[in-house]
């Protein structure tokens, strides 16, 4: 109870404050816009192999493909904003009090999550132009699938954060991290086309569960057994990654 | 309200490839009774800070025991949060909410509800006059204006005992005794103040007693009046004209007298324990004997001859 209410207490902070300085919601989405725009249209051609014969169809792999990417790297990079309260005193002041450890770690997660499932919604709307097609009640599937992925993301971001504590070193192990993470997931280009060895490696991420799950999802057939396996291992990510993150959070600064 | 045995804390850094321990604390030894204000003074990594987040749960202390606020330290973390205020030195404002949202919830994460948390801030923003400022952002305010928002979250909960990490360090002079009023204060209603300090004047005004700490461990404790006699005494000095030496064979058989110097120019140095009740004496001892008083001066030590006294160097420079 105590953790749900202080969870919402720093939700709502974090809310506030996102709200207070709004730009770059609008950055945030810019980015993949750009990408839709201009580098789309060129998988259709790359797309044909594996069976998308139509704009339509190269949208129904790339949309999701990109969302799951907004959700790994938009999660990844929170820590900087932790960094800047880390500096400010915000995060030993919240640590004095009595304040559930882990609620600081979920308002602020539970924020991020927010922030990626608008731009999401704003991604997919504008997509629609183009000829994606898709059938609503798999999309909301699809943006729980996404959600649980920044949860995971945003948690291991501030776990590291928290004990790096120093923007240089972030930047570093964050790129180290997210760049093996995006291309083994096969966000952009679906390791469909990759060769056998890269995808025994890609197995091992779970990320990659979650971008074939989300396609499926995208390409209305929930059914397919990649949906819940891919909610399964996000699922798995997720808990680990709250918990470590959280323990970091209960544990001392520096 | 505070006592610690032992306390200790080493921290482990890098250098050259080689782990290096660092004993940032060795240690301590405290005892801080209720509703003063206790001072820890030190050159700047002498362990204050350490000291400060042990005792305010931040960092979790290598050896040692320690009962804040009637709980102790290790087993009952929660009940010391409950129990305490913390100010950090650089304060834990965001710049763009107000210091009325601060102050909510910072009152919530205490778990007061939402209605009373209202009230509280309310009142805090009248007792620290911020309500001039109470809905404007906080990275409008000016530096004094900040601090006094810190202290009051760190009041927000009504604790037994506060901790303020060197809190008029980078303040102008006007606000540096705005601050010293708001300590004042809030000793008048009970608490226990804890602070940390590098400033000689500050220790020497504010608190009621100080713990010298240098380099990990406590060097002097006791009242800022009681360190300063302990040391040296206080110094009176005479000018009496031509009779300095028949001044000086006088004054050298009171009972008050602990030292005495005679200068060629006819000053006379006298080393006496408490120089205020010293000077009446004298005076009336040339008095009586005839001898023309033309100068009484009192010196007295300060905290900065009593640092130099127990470590060899002056505060001033470390």
């Amino acid at each position: 109870m105590k953790v749900l209410r202080d969870t919402w207490l720093i939700f709502q902070r974090q809310l506030l404050l996102m709200f207070r300085s709004p730009l770059w919601i609008v950055l945030g989405v810019a980015q993949p816009v750009v990408y839709l725009l201009l580098f789309a249209p060129l998988l259709k051609s790359a797309l044909s192999s594996i069976g998308a014969h139509s704009m339509s169809d190269a949208y129904r792999v790339y949309v999701p493909g990109m969302l799951v990417a907004l959700g790994i790297a938009g999660g990844l990079y929170v820590g900087f904003g932790l960094l800047g309260d880390l500096a400010n005193g915000v995060i030993e002041r919240s640590q004095v009090t009595t304040v559930s450890r882990v609620a600081l770690l979920l308002g602020r997660t539970l924020r991020d999550m927010v922030t990626v499932i608008v731009q999401a919604v704003l991604i997919t709307i504008l997509s629609l132009p183009f000829g994606l097609f898709v059938y609503v009640p798999y999309i909301l599937l699809g943006y729980a699938m996404l959600a649980l992925i920044t949860l995971s993301s945003a948690s291991i971001s501030y776990g590291i954060a928290i004990k790096v504590n120093n923007p240089n070193v972030l930047g570093q192990v964050i790129n180290n991290v997210a760049q093996p993470l995006m291309l083994l997931s096969g966000t952009l280009l679906p390791l469909a086309l990759a060769p056998l060895w890269l995808r025994t490696v890609a197995d091992w991420n779970p990320f990659n569960w979650a971008v074939t799950g989300m396609r499926a999802l995208y390409a209305g057939h929930p059914g397919d057994p990649h949906v819940w396996q891919g909610f399964v291992i996000i699922a798995g990510l997720m808990v680990v990654a709250v918990a470590w993150a959280s323990r970091s959070f209960a544990r001392s600064v520096r | 309200m505070i006592k610690t045995k032992g306390l200790k804390k080493s921290y482990q850094t890098r250098s050259r490839r080689k782990t290096v321990s660092v004993d940032a604390v060795k240690g301590l030894d405290l005892d801080v009774a209720e509703g003063e204000i206790f001072g820890f003074l030190g050159p700047n990594g002498a362990g204050k800070t350490t000291t400060l987040r042990m005792l305010a749960t931040l960092i979790r202390p290598d050896d040692g025991e320690a009962t804040v606020a009637g709980a102790n330290l290790r087993t009952e973390p929660a009940t010391v949060r409950r129990n305490i205020g913390f100010v950090a030195q650089g304060g834990g404002t965001s710049d763009d909410v107000t210091a009325r949202e601060e102050l909510i919830l910072q009152a919530r994460m205490y778990g007061i509800p939402k209605a009373e948390a209202a009230v509280r801030a309310e009142e805090a923003l009248a007792a620290f006059d911020l309500t001039e400022y109470a809905d404007r952002k906080c990275k409008t305010y000016s530096g004094g204006q900040r601090r006094r928002v810190d202290i009051a979250m760190g009041v927000i909960h009504k604790p037994q005992v506060l901790f303020l990490d060197e809190p008029t360090s980078g303040l102008d002079p006007q606000s540096r005794v705005n601050v010293w009023d708001e300590v004042r204060r809030l000793r008048a209603s009970g608490m226990t103040v804890f602070i940390t300090t590098h400033y000689l004047d500050e220790a020497d005004a504010l608190c009621d007693r100080i713990a010298i700490i240098d380099a990990g461990e406590i060097v002097a404790e006791g009242t800022p009046t009681e360190l300063k006699r302990e040391i040296s005494g206080d110094v009176v000095t005479v000018q009496v004209g031509e009779d300095a030496a028949k001044a000086g064979d006088l004054l050298e058989k009171e009972p008050f007298a602990r030292g005495l110097e005679v200068r060629d120019d006819g000053e006379l140095r006298l080393t006496v324990d408490a120089g205020e009740s010293a000077i009446p004496q004298i005076m009336r001892t040339l008095e009586g004997a005839g001898i023309r008083l033309d100068t009484i001066e009192l010196h007295r030590p300060t905290l900065d001859d009593v640092f130099l006294a127990k470590t060899g160097r002056s505060l001033r420079e470390s």
